[in-house]
Parts: structure tokens; C-alpha cells; sequence
């Protein structure tokens, strides 16, 4: 594993990103293009869920080309403009210069907040709007910014139905879970997450019993694993990211700590599909309050298929930023114009309800799709299924988890 | 709470044993070439990538990965100081400092273009394995890791007391134009300890592997604690290191325990400052 | 500003031409570009003035932008302060993070690499304590009220922008200058030079130091106030991160440390190479930063005394007696 890169492998390399990213471009002979910007991190700590992003916008971008296009618009095809924020935020706001000066109508991003804030900003002073595909500070729409549209649920939101969620859960089990402990990294997600936990758990007469914060990255688990035994919780709430998740998991494993359940909100891993095969063992039966599709939609499995061909892994960063060029092509098709300002408007207007998203018709107000919920997801085997809300699920939910033999 | 140090103290050993082998490399390159050497953590991570395609295309163990992985490191090394940052740096130290980054910023990059920004572990049978010690758990490579941390500091230290190259290296580190004049090759002996330190992170790799993960990105959770640690230990001094590397570790353990997991990270931080302050020398160290 | 050859007045010229050029490009990129490169500029400044002049090469600049621009979120979002009060108190509380983190190190005599390591400490404290309490917003960060108006310091017009910024680094600029060709910079020169000479002659050099690092938390602190005025949005990470302190330092090393127009010019040089690397390499997120560092190890081989430096060298006026600029 020395530096060896030849020439070759080099220029292989690079012509096969190039030809992915630009595939859209070689089809501009045909017919006319319209421009949609994705502004992601690509690189820097946020390249993961950035660049899965990124792939999301371009499997519905060729999508909705191979369907015919823009078709108020004559056909037009759907050209991605795609610009790295390198997780910082000035790079995620000169990246709308660069979007601008493209001609982009709209633009998706930008995975977390604090590049939402400042890519969304700059954007307003140039009239473009921004359909977050992610961004779950409730900051980003209390601005009042124009051109600011959220997809997706915020923290509270998720936060909310995750409650409601798990009150029904403990119901069916009859209240079986009483104690509980909260892990969560102190980020924006994972403090607000665990602030409105901790006054709402004990309203439906769950007690909680620890909660720890912890960087990320944080490089062992060890404490954290005792402080949740010692806390004797019966139930497991965690928030952080993929790398954290995997090792705390293990950790729970070696010191062994007996749950009832682990009911994550937002978590990285627990609706990850490379985690759940890396570990399958203590994977099982975790719950996570997500962003995720609707998977009985035929567009949402043909999604699948493609993701499989081209060997990613079927995280929710690639279905919600999917779903949100579908909002923005829907908007293309009533603006019949890519000019920045009848796109806000038309984005304003929305009532698009085709997307992939288990969502009900679309109705930003103030920015914030209204109809927008989280799901909840539970690994089963070396599968995530979708295990509520019942209209969408595709598997029974199981709660607590059974004894081991 | 109390019931909790034990087992607390015994996991902060565990993890100060990886800082102490990530910082051994460290120190060493400091102590001799007075380089603050940014590259390290990009080094440790293009480490665990070796070692973890080693195990996932070829199936060698990570630690019967060691005889493979240590010498191409040291090559990799001793070219890196030989061919580049020796020519390139003019002799200036704020531009090796510059150097180190800019080969850091070229590591981590190339990594995250060719290996993508995926988690990655290594799927080993013995991965979630533990040993029982005085009532607490404690993962099976941890301990691997603070037992080989135990031996290899001062076997270290006994090659550079007792060795010929460990006395032309000690030479050059205390009086550079000196032992030119009795006749040692200088660029070669700061490219041999280069490749000695480079060698030392490919072993923290190879025990390190087994119970973390890798992204192009993990380098950084590693190298700033290691810096502690080898200021703590003593600039230069191997044996400083590792008693610093076990000490951080139980000061974050027991930290994180009564703080809070995020405060309790600036228990090394502050430790880092006082021992500037009032020790700059380090634990074990010579005087300036 | 005495410049003593034809490459550095050519120099000097291009840069100059280059900013002004801005204006009438009519291009968004460049312009905000520009004006990123501008801010970055600013704590450059900051450093160049315990780095460059004192010799105190600082790895943690970071402590100092991130007090500056924390001070003054917090006047504005906790206090409801004013942002034009939050400018100054970011820049008061600025220095005064550079005059304690100086004291501290300096009181033992700390210098080189120890000193380098003990300021990235301080950062990486400050950072670790910003995300970890409710009062600086915790890992949420800081987020301004969105109210632009000349009254709070939120400029929508960006040619405004950037002219507002050229006044501020001309002006940072000056008073480098000033500090420089004054008593006070020669004594920092002489710390620079051989500090118990300088001792030797009754400079207090303590003194001298610790004031070199009150400005210079100055400089930072005001560079800090001008990201979040720009932005609106701060965390630990975004101004107390390890990334801020690197800007500090590249710019100065490459441009010229210890020069008034070298932290200026190599920032703007840096900044178009990344911006070139960029263009270059589009498809390929990641490779542009390779080719950036590429061309840095390259420029460090043949700007031994940084972009000053090598224009110095270039049709001299007189025998060299001070090649800087």
C-alpha cells in the first residue's frame, strides 16, 4: 500500500468519475438542458453521507431524463451541476457562486446544518432556491428566508414521531419499558434530540436514567457501555454517527449489556445497510426513527436495483436526495422556465406527491414541508425493513427484543 | 459511580497503550529531526488501509500482517524523508512543518478518492472476543495492543542504546554537524529514523485494526492526542511516551466518567498545557 | 511599504491589479472568492506579526479568531447587544486571548516548537469548551439574526462587501506597516534575531512579546468578527478548528513572513492555485487538493524566503541591506 498510482490507473480513474458525473453534459446535442445545482461535501469529514448524496440527485436526475425530461419544457434534460463544500461552510456558500454563474434553477444540499445555513443564505441573495434534502436545525426555517424549502423533517419533528412511535410500541408490548438511557453525540442533532427526550420520555412514564453526550470522534466506548449497564436502563436511546455507532455497539456487546431495545433517532448505522452486514449479530432488532423511502413504490425498487448495480450501499442520504430533484423537476414542469425566481414560486406552490418519500402531498409552509414524516426502520436478519407507519411497512415490527436462548 | 473506576482505569490502560505505540513514532522523529511531523496521522491511516485490504482480499490476519507491513512502512518512510522532505524543505523548519501538511493533505485525499469515505472493518472472528481481568471486560485486542506497547518501548530504546545505528542516530539528534565530522551520514541516518518511526506507526495499525475502524479520515481522531502525549512524555524520550500514552489514557477514562464524555476530553488538553507550562522538558525528558 | 526591487513592485502591482480587476470581472465566483481570500488574508496579517516579525511561530491562531468571533456572537445572540458593539468586543476579547495565551507560555520561556504545540493546545481547549456549553450554543453553534442593514452589519450588497474588506486588510495592513518601521517592531525583530542579545541590550523582551501577541489577538480576533458578520453562523469547529490556525500560518510562509505585503500575497496566490486546481480538476473532488499540495511542496523548494523573497531577488535597486518589503 505505498504510493504507487500509475499513470494508468490515474487516468482510468479519473475518466471513469468524469464520464459518471458528466454523463448528463454528453446529452446535450439532443435537446436542451436546464440546469439543477447539488451542493454536497465531497470531501472532509461529511464526504461519506456528501457523496451518497450526490449519487442520490444523479440516479433521479437519469431517471427523469430516461423518462422523457423537463416535458413543459420541450424535453429538456436535467444537467447536474455538482459543486464540493468540503464540509465548511464558506466553501458550501462560494459554492453557490459557482452555481450562479452555471445558471443552475435550484440546487439540493447540503447534508448538515451548518452548511445548509450558510449555503441557503448566500443563495437567497441571488433568488435561488434551495430544496434541502437534509438539514435538520429548525434554524434553517425559522430565517425566513424565501428561497429556502425543506424537504425533509427537521429534529423535531423526528424527535416527536420517534415519541409517538415509541409509545405505541410500548403499549403493544404492555409497557414493558420503563428506564432508559440516552447516548448522543454533541452536535446540533444529538443535544437538541436528547433535550426534548428528557422532557418528554417521562410523559409516557419512561424514566430516564443516564444520558451521556460524547464527542465525535470518540475513540472508545468502554465507559459509556458500563455507565448504560450500571444504569440498568431497559432501553437503549442513541444519536450519533456510523463510526461512533459501530464502536458502541461493540462495546455493548463486550461488556454485556442486557437491553430490551435499542430505539435510535437519526442514527447513522441502525438504517445502514453496511453496518448491518459487518455486524450482523448485534444489529439485530435495532430500531431507528429515519428519513427513508416508501420500498412499495416500483420507483423506489427500481432505485434500488441501480444503487445495487453500481455497488453502493442504500443509505437514506441517496433516497432523500433522490426525491428531492423529483421535487425540483416537478417544479421545472409547472415553471415551464428555469428562471431562479418563477422556480421559487413554483417550489412555493408545490403539492408534488410522486416522490419516493412516504410522504403526503408537498406544503412548505415557511419553508417546512408539512407533510413530511420520519419512518421506522428495524434490522431484521441482513435486511432493514420499514416497520412503521403500518400503511408503508414491510415488515411486523418486533418490540422488545426476544430473550436469547 | 465508584464501582466504575476499576473497570475505568483498566480501559483507559487499554486505550492510552494505542496512544503510547501511535506516539512512539512520533517521538522519535521529533526527538531526532526536530520535525513536527503533521503527516503522522495520515501515515497511521494509509497504515490501516494496508493492513485492512491485506486481511479483506488476501485474508491475512491483521497481526500476522506485521512482518509484511513493517518493512514496506520503513521503505515508505526513509523515501519520504530521503527523496522529499530533505530535498524540498531548504532546511527551514516552518517549511517542513508546511511539507509534512502538504503530504498529509495528498495521503488523505488520495485515499478518499481511490477508497471512498466508507467505514470500513475488518470482519475478524475475534473482533467483539474479551478477557476477563479483575472483574471487567476488556477487549481482546485492546489487551494484545497494551501488551505489544509494553514490549516494544523498550526494545526500541535498547536499539537505539545498544545498536550501532541507535548510536549514530542519538548522535546526530544531539550534535547533527559533529557526527558528520566522524564521518556518519547524516541524510541517511534521519532517513532510517524517519523509516523507524514510519515502521513504528504501521505496528499501531496492525494492533490497532481489530477493534476500530477505517476512513480516510481517522488519522486525525489519533494524531493530536498523540501529540500530548509525546509532549508529555518528553520530547524524544520512548519510555516518556509510553508512560504518557498510559497516563492520558486513564486522565480521559476517568475523565470522561466524572465529566461527561465531551468535557472530559479537555482533561488531556489541560494536562498537555500545565506539563508545557510548568515541565516543558516532559515526564522524562531532557532539559532544553 | 519600501519596496526594494523591480519584482516586488511588479509584484505588488499585479496584486493590486488583480483587486481591482475584481470589480470589473462581473463574475460571482471571483468576487466571493475574493472576498474569502480577503478574510483569510486578515488573520494571516494576525499571525505574520508574532511569526513573522517576533518569530513565534504559532500553531494555534484558531484560539484567537475563534475568541474574537465567539465574544461577539455571544454579545449578539445571549445579550442582544448591537453587532457594531459585538466588532469591537470581538476584537478586545481577541487580544486579550493572545495577551493571556502569550503570558502563559512565555512567562517559562516557551519558544519554537514548544510554543507552536502549546497554542495548538489552547485551540483545541477552546474548542473542546465551545461545543461543550450551553452559553457559546454547544455543538448547535451560533446562529445571527438574519437583519441586514448597515445598523447591524450585514451588508447584502457584495460589491459593498468587498470594498468594506479592502479598507479593513489596507488598514491592517498600514498598521503592520506602522508596527514594523517603529521601535516596537525593531525590538520584536531583535527577539527574532537573538533574543538574549535583545535581552542583553535592557529589551524587555517578555514585555515585547506578550504585547506582539495582544496585537496579533487583535488581528485574529477582527478576522473572526468579519467571518461571522459575513456568515451569520458559528461553531467550534468552523472557528476554532485546526484548519484556521493552518491558513494562519500558509499564507505568511509562502508569501513572506515578517514582510507587510507577503501574508496578503501569498493568501491571494494560495487561494488562486486551490481556485486553479479547482477548474482543473473538476470531476474529482479530493485530487484538486492533491495538486494543491503538489504545487505548495514545489513552491516551498523554490520560495525559500516566500513570493517577497523570490521578487526581491529580481532586478534589485540597491546591494542588499533589507530585502524585505
Amino acid at each position: 500500500m505505498t504510493f504507487k498510482i500509475d499513470r494508468r490507473d490515474l487516468l482510468k480513474a479519473s475518466g471513469a468519475i468524469a464520464a459518471t458525473l458528466a454523463a448528463p453534459s454528453i446529452l446535450r446535442a439532443q435537446a436542451a438542458t436546464v440546469k439543477v445545482g447539488v451542493i454536497e461535501p465531497l470531501t472532509g469529514n461529511l464526504a461519506y453521507n456528501g457523496t451518497q448524496s450526490a449519487a442520490g440527485a444523479k440516479f433521479a436526475a437519469d431517471a427523469i431524463n430516461a423518462a422523457g425530461g423537463i416535458k413543459s419544457m420541450g424535453g429538456a434534460k436535467i444537467e447536474l451541476v455538482v459543486v464540493d463544500a468540503q464540509s465548511r461552510p464558506e466553501a458550501a456558500a462560494s459554492a453557490v457562486d459557482t452555481l450562479v454563474q452555471a445558471g443552475a434553477c435550484a440546487f439540493t444540499g447540503a447534508t448538515a446544518s451548518a452548511l445548509g445555513l450558510a449555503s441557503s443564505q448566500a443563495a437567497a441573495k441571488h433568488n435561488l432556491a434551495q430544496v434541502f434534502s437534509i438539514g435538520t436545525a429548525e434554524t434553517i426555517v425559522q430565517r425566513g428566508l424565501p428561497n429556502v424549502f425543506r424537504f425533509t423533517p427537521g429534529v423535531n419533528k423526528c424527535t416527536s414521531v420517534a415519541l409517538t412511535n415509541l409509545k405505541l410500541l410500548n403499549e403493544g408490548s404492555g409497557n414493558s419499558v420503563k428506564t432508559a438511557a440516552i447516548v448522543h453525540e454533541d452536535g446540533p442533532f444529538g443535544s437538541n434530540m436528547a433535550k426534548i427526550m428528557k422532557e418528554e420520555l417521562p410523559k409516557q412514564g419512561i424514566e430516564v436514567v443516564e444520558t451521556i453526550s460524547h464527542p465525535t470522534p470518540q475513540r472508545d466506548f468502554s465507559n459509556i457501555a458500563l455507565r448504560v449497564k450500571a444504569s440498568k436502563a431497559d432501553i437503549l436511546i442513541p444519536s450519533n454517527y456510523l463510526n461512533e455507532y459501530t464502536l458502541m455497539a461493540r462495546a455493548l456487546n463486550q461488556q454485556r449489556v442486557e437491553l430490551k431495545a435499542i430505539y435510535s433517532i437519526l442514527g447513522g448505522a441502525a438504517s445502514n445497510i453496511k453496518f448491518v452486514r459487518e455486524n450482523q449479530e448485534v444489529a439485530q432488532y435495532v430500531m431507528d426513527c429515519n428519513h427513508w423511502y416508501d420500498p412499495t413504490k416500483e420507483e423506489s425498487k427500481a432505485l434500488a436495483a441501480k444503487v445495487a448495480d453500481a455497488k453502493l450501499d442504500l443509505t437514506y442520504d441517496i433516497m432523500v436526495s433522490y426525491a428531492t430533484i423529483q421535487v425540483i423537476a416537478d417544479a421545472l414542469e409547472r415553471a415551464a422556465s428555469d428562471d431562479r425566481q418563477k422556480m421559487i414560486e413554483a417550489l412555493a406552490a408545490s403539492t408534488f406527491d410522486g416522490s419516493i418519500m412516504p410522504y403526503g402531498p408537498t406544503k412548505f409552509v415557511n419553508g417546512d414541508n408539512v407533510n413530511s414524516q420520519p419512518v421506522n426502520t428495524q434490522i431484521r436478519g441482513d435486511k432493514i425493513e420499514l416497520v412503521f407507519p403500518k400503511e408503508y411497512a414491510s415488515a411486523e415490527a418486533v418490540f422488545p427484543i426476544p430473550a436469547k436462548n | 459511580m465508584s464501582s466504575l473506576i476499576l473497570p475505568a482505569v483498566l480501559s483507559g490502560l487499554m486505550m492510552g497503550a494505542v496512544y503510547a505505540l501511535v506516539a512512539l513514532g512520533l517521538t522519535l522523529i521529533y526527538g531526532v529531526l526536530h520535525i513536527i511531523n503533521f503527516a503522522h496521522g495520515s501515515l497511521l491511516m494509509l497504515a490501516l488501509y494496508a493492513v485492512y485490504f491485506l486481511h479483506y482480499h488476501l485474508g491475512v490476519d491483521p497481526y500476522l500482517a506485521i512482518p509484511i507491513v513493517l518493512p514496506v512502512f520503513f521503505a515508505l518512510g526513509y523515501a519520504l524523508q530521503r527523496g522529499l522532505i530533505a530535498p524540498m524543505s531548504s532546511g527551514s523548519e516552518q517549511n517542513v512543518l508546511l511539507i509534512t501538511l502538504a503530504i498529509s493533505m495528498i495521503v488523505d485525499n488520495l485515499a478518499l478518492y481511490f477508497w471512498t469515505s466508507n467505514t470500513r472493518t475488518a470482519d475478524i472472528a475475534y473482533a467483539y472476543d474479551t478477557v476477563e481481568i479483575l472483574g471487567a471486560y476488556l477487549p481482546l485486542g485492546r489487551v494484545i495492543a497494551f501488551v505489544a506497547a509494553l514490549a516494544v518501548a523498550p526494545l526500541l530504546w535498547a536499539f537505539m542504546a545498544y545498536t550501532r545505528t541507535g548510536s549514530a542516530i542519538r548522535a546526530v539528534a544531539i550534535e547533527k554537524r559533529g557526527a558528520e565530522l566522524v564521518g556518519i551520514d547524516v541524510n541517511h541516518t534521519y532517513a532510517i529514523c524517519f523509516g523507524i518511526g514510519t515502521a513504528c506507526v504501521a505496528l499501531a495499525a496492525c494492533l490497532l485494526l481489530p477493534t476500530f475502524y477505517v476512513t480516510p479520515q481517522v488519522g486525525y481522531t489519533f494524531v493530536l492526542v498523540a501529540f500530548t502525549t509525546v509532549v508529555l512524555g518528553g520530547m524524544g524520550s520512548l519510555v516518556g511516551a509510553l508512560i504518557a500514552g498510559l497516563l492520558l489514557g486513564v486522565i480521559e477514562s476517568l475523565c470522561g466518567l466524572f465529566l461527561g464524555e465531551s468535557l472530559g476530553q479537555i482533561g488531556i488538553f489541560l494536562a498537555f498545557i500545565l506539563i508545557l507550562l510548568f515541565k516543558p522538558s516532559g515526564l522524562l525528558g531532557r532539559a532544553r | 511599504m519600501r519596496l526594494n526591487s523591480v519584482g516586488q513592485i511588479a509584484l505588488v502591482a499585479a496584486a493590486i491589479a488583480y483587486l481591482l480587476g475584481v470589480y470589473f470581472a462581473s463574475s460571482p465566483v471571483w468576487m466571493g472568492f475574493t472576498i474569502n481570500a480577503l478574510i483569510v488574508a486578515v488573520i494571516a496579517l494576525s499571525w505574520n506579526i508574532t511569526g513573522g516579525f517576533g518569530g513565534l511561530s504559532s500553531f494555534g491562531h484558531a484560539a484567537m479568531y475563534g475568541t474574537g468571533a465567539y465574544a461577539s456572537a455571544i454579545l449578539q445572540v445571549k445579550f442582544g447587544l448591537n453587532a457594531w458593539i459585538g466588532f469591537g468586543a470581538g476584537i478586545l476579547a481577541g487580544a486579550a486571548m493572545g495577551a493571556f495565551i502569550g503570558a502563559l507560555a512565555f512567562r517559562y520561556g516557551l519558544r519554537g516548537s514548544y510554543f507552536a504545540l502549546v497554542t495548538l493546545a489552547f485551540a483545541e481547549v477552546l474548542r473542546i469548551c465551545a461545543s461543550s456549553f450551553e452559553f457559546t450554543g454547544g455543538g448547535s453553534g451560533l446562529q445571527l439574526t438574519l437583519a441586514p442593514g448597515i445598523g447591524n452589519l450585514q451588508i447584502n450588497d457584495r460589491t459593498v462587501v468587498y470594498t468594506a474588506l479592502l479598507i479593513v486588510v489596507a488598514a491592517v495592513m498600514a498598521l503592520t506597516a506602522l508596527i514594523k518601521f517603529s521601535r516596537f517592531g525593531a525590538y520584536l525583530i531583535a527577539v527574532r534575531e537573538n533574543e538574549d542579545a535583545a535581552r542583553a541590550l535592557g529589551i524587555d523582551t517578555y514585555k515585547i512579546k506578550v504585547q506582539a501577541m495582544a496585537i496579533s489577538g487583535a488581528f485574529g480576533g477582527l478576522a473572526g468578527v468579519l467571518y461571522l458578520q459575513l456568515w451569520l453562523f458559528i461553531d467550534s469547529t468552523v472557528v476554532y478548528g485546526s484548519a484556521v490556525s493552518v491558513e494562519a500560518l500558509i499564507g505568511p510562509i509562502i508569501g513572506g513572513a515578517g514582510t507587510v505585503w507577503g501574508p496578503l500575497l501569498g493568501t491571494l496566490g494560495l487561494h488562486l492555485l486551490g481556485e486553479g486546481a479547482k477548474h482543473l480538476l473538476p470531476n474529482a473532488p479530493g485530487l484538486n487538493f492533491v495538486l494543491y499540495a503538489i504545487v505548495l511542496i514545489c513552491a516551498l523548494r523554490f520560495l525559500p524566503q516566500g513570493l517577497v523573497g523570490l521578487a526581491g531577488r529580481v532586478g534589485p535597486f540597491k546591494k542588499k541591506e533589507n530585502d524585505n518589503a
